[in-house]
C-alpha cells in the first residue's frame, strides 16, 4: 500500500470533517437566533444538563478541593511556603481546575447522552419525521441543547469552584492543622476576579462545544445501534479533546491580561 | 388549459456509492387521485417517497408540487411546502420521547401552533378512527405492539389533514382486519379531505381497495402505470409476476437454493 495515499486519505477526511461541523456549527448558530425557540425544551434541557449534573460535578469538585490542598501541602512545605496553600488551591480551582474537570465530566455525560438521543432519533427517521411535521430539526433538537449547556455550565463550574475550596479548606483544618480563619483569609486575599471570571469564560465555550459535539455526531450517525454507539463515542472523545485545545487558547487570551 | 398534477416527478436519479436506486423515474400524480406504487423489496419504492419529500436529495431530475420545482429550493421555501404533506414512515418513527397522544397532535401542537387542550382532543379523535382508545393515548410508543405503532403513526399523519399524504406500507404487519380498517380510512381521508395520496405497499388486496392508479416499480424505473382496473390484464409479465407472487417469471432473486 502507498503510504503517502494512506496518509492523503486521512488528511482530506479530516478536512472533510472540519468542513462538515464548521457548516453545522454555522446553521445550528444561524438557527440560534431566528425564532421560534421552543422554550419548554430549552427548560427541560437545562434541567437535565445542569440539575443533573450537580452530583457529579460537586463530587469531582469536592475531591480535587482535597486533593490539591494535600498535594500543594507536600510541595509547598519543601521551602517552608505552607501559607500558600489556601492561595494556591482557590487559584488552581478557579482558573484550570474547575471547568477543565467539570467541562470533561459533562461532556462524558451530556455529550455521550446527547448523541445517543438524536442519533437514534436519526436512524429511527424521527428527524425525518419531524421535517414532514414541519418542525425544522435543527430548532428543535439542536438550539435546546446548545443554548442550554451553554448556558448551565458556567453556572455549574461556579457551584464546583464552591464546593472545591469546601474540599481543600476541609483538608487543610482537619488533617493538615490549618487555622480556620487564616486559611479563609488567605483564600480570598490574593484571589483577583479575573481568576474566577477566566474561568467561567472557558466554562462557556466548553459548555457550547459539548452540546455542538453531542448534537452534531448524533445527527450524522447511520447505520443503526453501531452507528449510534459510535457516534456516542466520538461525540465524548471530539468533546474532550476539542475541550483542552480550546482550554489552551483561552488561557493564552487571558496570560496577556 | 388544465391544472397541473399535484404531484410531477421527471427522470429522477439518485444512486448511494456504486448503487443505483433511481434510475430515471417519471411518476405523476393527479390532484384528489389515489395512485399506488407497487415493486419488490429495496426496488427504491421509499428512496422515491423520501425525495420527493425533500429527505434525500436526488442527484438529478425534476420534482414537482403543484407545478413549483424543489429541487434546489431553498430551506424556508421547503418548510412551506412540507406543511402539504404528511407522511407514515415504513419504521413509523414516533417519537419514543413523547406520550401517544402527543405524537399524534405533534403536527398541529409545533406545526400549527395548536393550544395542547384542543390538539389533544383531535389527536384522541384521531386514535379512535385507527382503532385505539382513548387510554393508548397516554402510554408511550415503546409500549405498543408493532402494529399498534403503525396505527398511530397513519394517525399522526392524517391529523393536520394536509392535502397529500403518502403512505409508506401502511397495511404491513397488520391482521387481515385490521388492514381493511385502514384501507378504508386511507380511501376515506381521499374521499373526505380531498387528499392526494401516494401509497407504497405488498399488499395486492390493499392497493386494488385504495388505488386509483397503480405504478409498478422495477430496476428503479416506473415499468407500468395506468388504472387499478387495468392490473388484471397489463399485459406486462413483471407485473403479472408481482400481483401473482411467482418465484418464477422474469423477476428473479438471487438466492441460494438448497
Ligand atoms: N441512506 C441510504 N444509504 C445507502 N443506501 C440506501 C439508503 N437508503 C436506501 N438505500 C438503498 O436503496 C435501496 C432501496 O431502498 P428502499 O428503502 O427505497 O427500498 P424499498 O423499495 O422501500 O424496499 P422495501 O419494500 O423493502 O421497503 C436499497 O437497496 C437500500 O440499500
Ligand atoms: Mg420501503
Amino acid at each position: 500500500m502507498n503510504p503517502f495515499a494512506a496518509v492523503g486519505r486521512v488528511v482530506l477526511a479530516f478536512f472533510a470533517e472540519t468542513g462538515r461541523i464548521a457548516l453545522f456549527t454555522a446553521m445550528a448558530l444561524r438557527h440560534c437566533v431566528s425564532p421560534p425557540l421552543y422554550l419548554r425544551l430549552l427548560a427541560r434541557q437545562i434541567m437535565v444538563v445542569g440539575y443533573y449534573s450537580l452530583p457529579v460535578v460537586g463530587l469531582t469538585a469536592l475531591f480535587t478541593g482535597m486533593v490539591l490542598a494535600l498535594q500543594i501541602y507536600i510541595g509547598s512545605s519543601r521551602f517552608n511556603a505552607e501559607s500558600a496553600v489556601a492561595t494556591i488551591v482557590v487559584i488552581g480551582l478557579t482558573r484550570e481546575l474547575g471547568p477543565v474537570l467539570s467541562g470533561l465530566m459533562v461532556a462524558g455525560r451530556v455529550a455521550s447522552a446527547m448523541a445517543a438521543e438524536i442519533g437514534t432519533m436519526r436512524v429511527t427517521e424521527q428527524i425525518d419525521a419531524l421535517t414532514t411535521l414541519s418542525t425544522n430539526p435543527f430548532k428543535y433538537l439542536v438550539v435546546p441543547r446548545l443554548i442550554a449547556t451553554t448556558l448551565a455550565l458556567p453556572l455549574l463550574v461556579l457551584i464546583a469552584d464552591i464546593i472545591g475550596v469546601m474540599g481543600g479548606y476541609l483538608v487543610g483544618i482537619h488533617k493538615l492543622g490549618f487555622n480556620a480563619g487564616s486559611y479563609l483569609h488567605n483564600t480570598f486575599e490574593f484571589l483577583k476576579a479575573l481568576d474566577v471570571v477566566s474561568g467561567l469564560v472557558k466554562a462557556t465555550v466548553f459548555g457550547f462545544l459539548i452540546a455542538l459535539m453531542g448534537c452534531y455526531h448524533g445527527f450524522h450517525s447511520k447505520g443503526g445501534a453501531q452507528g449510534v454507539g459510535k457516534a456516542t463515542t466520538d461525540a465524548v472523545v471530539s468533546a474532550s479533546i476539542l475541550i483542552l485545545v480550546a482550554n489552551y487558547f483561552v488561557t493564552e487570551l487571558f496570560f496577556a491580561q | 388549459m388544465s391544472a397541473p398534477p399535484k404531484i410531477a416527478v421527471a427522470g429522477v436519479h439518485k444512486r448511494f456509492g456504486k448503487k443505483i436506486v433511481l434510475d430515471g423515474v417519471d411518476l405523476e400524480v393527479a390532484r384528489g387521485q389515489s395512485l399506488v406504487i407497487i415493486g419488490g423489496s429495496g426496488t427504491g419504492k421509499s428512496v422515491l417517497l423520501k425525495c420527493i419529500l425533500g429527505l434525500i436529495r436526488p442527484d438529478s431530475g425534476s420534482i414537482k408540487v403543484d407545478g413549483t420545482e424543489t429541487v434546489g429550493m431553498s430551506a424556508s421555501d421547503r418548510e412551506q411546502v412540507m406543511r402539504k404533506f404528511g407522511m407514515l414512515f415504513q419504521g413509523s418513527a414516533l417519537f419514543d420521547s413523547l406520550k401517544v397522544w402527543e405524537n399524534v397532535a405533534f403536527g398541529l401542537i409545533q406545526g400549527r401552533k395548536m393550544e395542547r387542550a384542543r390538539a389533544r382532543d383531535i389527536a384522541i379523535e384521531k386514535l379512535g378512527q385507527v382503532g385505539l382508545g382513548p387510554e393508548v393515548g397516554e402510554l408511550s410508543p415503546a409500549e405498543l405492539s408493532g402494529g399498534m405503532q403503525k396505527r398511530v403513526a397513519l394517525a399522526r399523519a392524517i391529523a393536520t389533514e394536509p392535502e397529500i399524504i403518502f403512505f409508506d406500507e401502511p397495511t404491513t404487519g397488520l391482521d387481515p382486519i385490521t388492514a381493511d380498517v385502514i384501507n378504508d380510512l386511507i380511501v376515506a381521508c381521499v374521499k373526505r379531505l380531498g387528499a392526494t395520496t401516494l401509497s407504497i405497499t405488498h399488499d395486492m388486496a390493499s392497493a386494488r381497495k385504495i388505488a386509483d392508479r397503480i405504478a409498478m416499480i422495477y430496476k428503479g424505473r416506473i415499468i407500468w402505470q395506468g388504472p387499478v382496473a387495468d392490473i388484471d390484464r397489463s399485459g406486462n409479465d413483471y407485473v403479472d409476476q408481482f400481483i401473482h407472487g411467482r418465484a418464477e417469471g422474469p423477476i428473479k432473486m438471487d438466492v441460494l437454493k438448497p
